[in-house]
This record gives structure tokens, C-alpha cells and sequence, in this order.
């Protein structure tokens, strides 16, 4: 990863070359990430002004996000969005790797068939089972529930497509000495196995997390009063409600869906985005 | 049954029994709802459900709002996805050039919107986007041009949605190909320079050869995820203007509003048959890679 260019081509030809990589980098990363640098600066103008197409404040106010205290229900809604994620984020780093452990180094008959069905859903859209998913839990009674919310989410194909691949490249060895330890199945899949994948775990539980926190249809039918919303389908109702839309207050609401995920991919950007070059490739 | 495949079925049971209530039984379902008349109101009462054989499918060729809504899908794939690869490919490309230092910022800054609730996406674009007061018309009248209503005309709300498609989703195949690119062996590059080949050619000749496998996936997982939109339309044009930018999943989820179940699970079923159809061709292109 060095700035060194190996290439040598004439000096003067690479200096033009890098005044204009710059300037289509620069003019690309205003326009990424400037609108949500705009949703931030407007998020603490008064109302009057957000229709004004001006960048800095004039006044600065936090009374947009006093609103989603005051005026909406934002604290529950923040803990619904938390507790769906957090609960679907642990329900597939248990599973998955549970599965894809035992199709990376269990012998056990029907193993293949369970790796070709479970593969095989990665095709299937969302729209195709949105109907009977919705159908099933209406008739188990778990509308406007969290484990409705939750349920049809906690095992996931991809994640143990993942954590397969990545099982699939570390040896056998330790495992194999482990057992003829005498050490049994569990123990070895919760003190070798599971600090063994501790790169595919963490690429796995941030996706998913990410992925729920985004989470938007779902959840948009499934949770139906208020004291069930997750952040997306309470800024997404408020953003078409009957009543006079409040620019401010939908901007406020805005930074704090987008704050949270923000964070968690900054902090943990580096493992992240090499494990999801490696997914993609493998 | 021996004590080993004992094991492998108990760590593998508590997937499989929430995969198979929740995603394979859905999925059969689907099919079975697709061949029947099933509506909301016939839940309760099971019995008055007909067995319709291919009516429901035969019935979407000759509607006029799925029609359009193929349309739309199919112009959002054909124009969204090489427009996503043409940036993405350009920002990898550009990064990777060795010229350039903050990698790492540009990296994340691009990667930014992949990871953005597409709710909070939709508030700020169609605030950026307002005809009068919004940021890009506000730019457009600093030159003396007069922009349009973007997401309000038939004309330019699909447009303004596959454009911003491109925008929130460049930065995940970016990263995609920049793993790519440092697999190509710097020797090709110096034997290429050796014979005389500028920035262009080199591009041409050696990268772009080179990263086939790569762009070609990058596509199509592009082009799987574009078949599906619906996200976009629901939070910034509900479909519209005039359907201008309803899609195959946006008539599946208005049919399911309406309850008709049976015909929702037929239009769903279409878009998986594309679907498949694209899988086999990367995979036909690609070789299988287990």
C-alpha cells in the first residue's frame, strides 16, 4: 500500500495526472458526502431557513432536536430500532456459525443438501416471501411484537455462506488434536472455533447490524402503534403524515438513523471494508 | 445413527428449524399463493380459496400497471447498473493509481451512503431536490438554467432515481474492485510502460482484461440487487408520478395492500425467475466457485 508509483512514466505527465485525479476525487466526495453534510448543518437551522438553499446557519438552534423529545416519541423509538438490531445481529452470529461450522468440518449426512438449499435462498427476493412471512405472523399472533419484528430475520443465508468460506481456509489440526484431547464437540466450537473466526464474526455482526438498523419495510408493516416503531418507519410515517411536515424536525430525525450507523462503520471501517472485499470475491 | 452425524445435526439445528419456517416454507408458500386466488379477507376461511392454475400470471401480461412496472425495472437495471460500475470503476481505478494520498478518507467518504438508512437518504434528496428552494436547482440557477421538478415530472423522476441509486451505491462495488485491482501483478503494468503504453492504454490493455471477473460480478450483484428496487420509490415518489417510477416490487407491494395475496405471490414470482436467470448467467460466465 505504497504512494510510490511503480510505474515510470515521464515526471511532468504525472504531475497532470494527479491534479486530475484530484479534482474528479474532490468534486466526487462534495457530492457524496455533501448532501449529508448539508442534512447536518441544516439540521440545527430554525425552520424559516432550511428552505433557503444556504449552507451555514444563521442562527443556530437545537430546538429541532428538542422536538423529537417533545414532540415525537424519538428515546422509544431509538431503543425499538437497538433492541431489533441487537437481537438479530446475535441470533445470526449464533446460528451461522453454528451451521457453518458444521458444513466446513462436521461429516454428517444431508450436509451438502442443507449448503445447496440454504445457497440456494441467497436468489430468492425479499418480495417473494414478504407475503407469507407476513401471513405467518399475523396467524402466530405476533404482529406489533418484537418477536415479530425479529424472528424472520435471526438466521440468515448469507451468514452462513460467510462464516462456511471462512471455516472452510483454517486446518484441521487444532481441531482434530483438540478432540483427541478428548475435548467434546461444544467445547471445541466455543473455545477454538469461535476466537478462530473472530474476523468473519466481526464482518458478519456488523453487516447484519447495519442491515437491520436500516431496516425499513418490514417493520413497516409489522409494527403498527406507535410504541413498537423502529427509527426508519417513524421518520419514514412522518415524513408522509397528514399533518404540516416540519423540515427541521424530519432533518434532526434524520441524523440521529444516520448517526448510529455512522459510528459503528467509522470505528470499525478498517476490518469491515476488507472483509467485505473478501466476501465479495470469494 | 453414529455419534458424529448426531453432532453435525445439532449444531445445525437451530438454523435450519428457523430457516424452514421462516424463508423455506415462505418460499414454497409463495409458489402454492401464486396458483390460487387467496386474498386477505380469505385467511379466516381457508376453504373459499380457489386453485387457479397459471390465471394469475396469465392475467399480469394483460396489466397494464405490471407492464409498466417491467419497464421501469428494466430501464433501472440497463441504465443504474454500468452507470454504478462506470463510478465505482473510476473511484477504485483512481485510488489505486498510486498518485493519490487520503486514500483511506476518499475510501470511507465514498462508502458513506452504502451504509445510510435509505429513509434519511430519501428526506435529504428530495429537500436537495426541491424545485425551488432545493441545493442542485439553486446551482443550475446560478448558470441561468431553470431546473425541473425532479422527482414531480414523469420525465425526470426515474432518472433522478437511478442517478441516485448510482450515488448511494458506487461506494460498495468500489471496494470491490479496488480488492481486485491489487491482485494485478505490477509486472504487467512495467512491461506495459516498457512497450511504449501511456496511462489510457494501460488502463485499456492490462487493467480492465485483467479485473473481467471482477467488474463482471460486481455487475451482477449490482444488476440482482437494481431488479428488486423498490426502497427508492416507496420513500421519494410512492411510485409515481403517473407510475413513472413504480417497479416490479412496488406492484407486488401495492397488490399486497389491496390483499390480493394469490396475484401479489405470481408478480413476485416473475421477478425471482429474472432473478435466477441472472445468477446462472454469472455463474455460466464466471465458472462455479465453491
Amino acid at each position: 500500500m505504497s504512494t510510490v508509483d511503480t510505474r515510470t512514466a515521464p515526471r511532468g505527465r504525472d504531475r497532470v495526472a494527479r491534479v486530475v485525479l484530484y479534482a474528479i476525487l474532490l468534486t466526487g466526495l462534495l457530492v457524496v458526502v455533501g448532501p449529508f453534510l448539508w442534512m447536518l448543518l441544516s439540521s440545527v437551522k430554525p425552520e424559516a431557513e432550511i428552505r433557503q438553499a444556504t449552507w451555514l446557519p444563521r442562527t443556530w438552534t437545537l430546538e429541532n432536536y428538542r422536538d423529537l423529545f417533545d414532540r415525537l416519541d424519538f428515546p422509544t423509538f431509538f431503543v425499538n430500532s437497538a433492541i431489533v438490531a441487537l437481537l438479530v445481529t446475535a441470533g445470526n452470529l449464533a446460528f451461522c456459525s453454528l451451521l457453518g461450522y458444521a458444513l466446513a468440518k462436521l461429516a454428517f449426512p444431508g450436509r451438502r443438501a442443507i449448503f445447496l438449499l440454504v445457497l440456494g435462498t441467497l436468489m430468492v427476493p425479499g418480495m417473494v416471501t414478504f407475503v407469507p412471512q407476513f401471513v405467518l405472523v399475523s396467524n402466530l399472533g405476533l404482529t406489533n411484537t418484537y418477536a415479530g419484528l425479529v424472528l424472520p430475520f435471526l438466521a440468515g443465508p448469507f451468514g452462513v455462506f460467510l462464516m462456511r468460506q471462512y471455516l472452510m481456509s483454517i486446518p484441521d489440526d487444532l481441531i482434530e488434536a483438540a478432540r483427541v484431547d478428548g475435548a467434546g464437540e461444544w467445547r471445541i466450537f466455543l473455545r477454538i472455533v469461535l476466537p478462530l473466526c473472530r474476523p468473519a464474526l466481526a464482518t458478519l455482526g456488523i453487516l447484519t447490524f447495519l442491515a437491520s438498523w436500516n431496516n425499513f419495510l418490514w417493520p413497516l408493516v409489522v409494527a403498527t402503534t406507535e410504541d413498537k416503531y423502529t427509527l426508519p418507519v417513524a421518520l419514514a410515517l412522518y415524513s408522509v403524515g397528514q399533518n404540516r411536515i416540519d423540515f427541521g424536525l424530519l432533518l434532526a430525525g434524520a441524523v440521529v438513523v444516520v448517526v448510529p450507523a455512522l459510528v459503528v462503520f467509522l470505528v470499525l471501517q478498517r476490518s469491515f471494508l476488507r472483509g467485505i472485499a473478501t466476501t465479495g470475491l470469494k | 445413527m453414529s455419534r458424529r452425524a448426531l453432532t453435525g445435526w445439532a449444531f445445525a439445528a437451530p438454523f435450519m428449524t428457523l430457516f424452514a419456517v421462516f424463508l423455506a416454507l415462505p418460499v414454497l408458500a409463495s409458489l402454492v399463493m401464486s396458483l390460487t386466488d387467496l386474498r386477505s379477507t380469505d385467511l379466516r376461511n381457508p376453504l373459499a380459496v380457489n386453485f387457479v392454475g397459471v390465471d394469475n400470471f396469465v392475467r399480469l401480461l394483460s396489466d397494464e400497471l405490471f407492464l409498466r412496472s417491467m419497464v421501469n425495472t428494466l430501464v433501472f437495471v440497463v441504465v443504474g447498473v454500468p452507470l454504478t460500475t462506470v463510478f465505482g470503476l473510476a473511484a477504485a481505478n483512481a485510488l489505486n493509481s498510486g498518485l493519490i494520498r487520503l486514500r483511506g478518507l476518499f475510501r470511507v467518504g465514498f462508502y458513506l451512503p452504502v451504509v445510510t438508512s435509505i429513509v434519511a437518504i430519501a428526506v435529504v434528496w428530495r429537500l436537495v431536490l426541491d424545485p425551488q428552494s432545493g441545493l442542485v436547482n439553486s446551482l443550475l440557477g446560478v448558470v441561468g438554467v431553470t431546473g425541473p421538478d425532479w422527482l414531480g415530472s414523469t420525465s425526470t423522476a426515474l432518472p433522478a432515481l437511478v442517478v441516485i441509486a448510482a450515488w448511494r451505491n458506487f461506494g460498495f462495488l468500489m471496494v470491490i474492485f479496488l480488492a481486485g485491482l491489487q491482485t494485478i501483478p505490477a509486472e504487467l503494468y512495467e512491461a506495459a510502460t516498457i512497450d511504449g503504453a501511456g496511462r489510457w492504454a494501460q488502463f485499456r490493455h492490462v487493467t480492465l482484461p485483467a479485473l473481467r471477473p471482477t467488474l463482471l460480478f460486481g455487475a451482477v450483484v449490482t444488476g440482482i440487487g437494481y431488479l428488486q428496487f423498490f426502497e427508492e420509490p416507496l420513500v421519494m415518489t410512492r411510485g409515481g408520478p403517473l407510475s413513472s417510477t413504480l417497479s416490479v416490487s412496488y406492484h407486488v407491494y401495492n397488490q399486497f395492500g389491496f390483499g390480493n395475496y394469490g396475484y401479489a405471490a405470481a408478480a413476485s414470482y416473475v421477478l425471482f425467475v429474472a432473478v435466477v436467470a441472472l445468477s446462472v448467467l454469472q455463474f455460466r460466465l464466471l465458472g462455479e466457485r465453491d
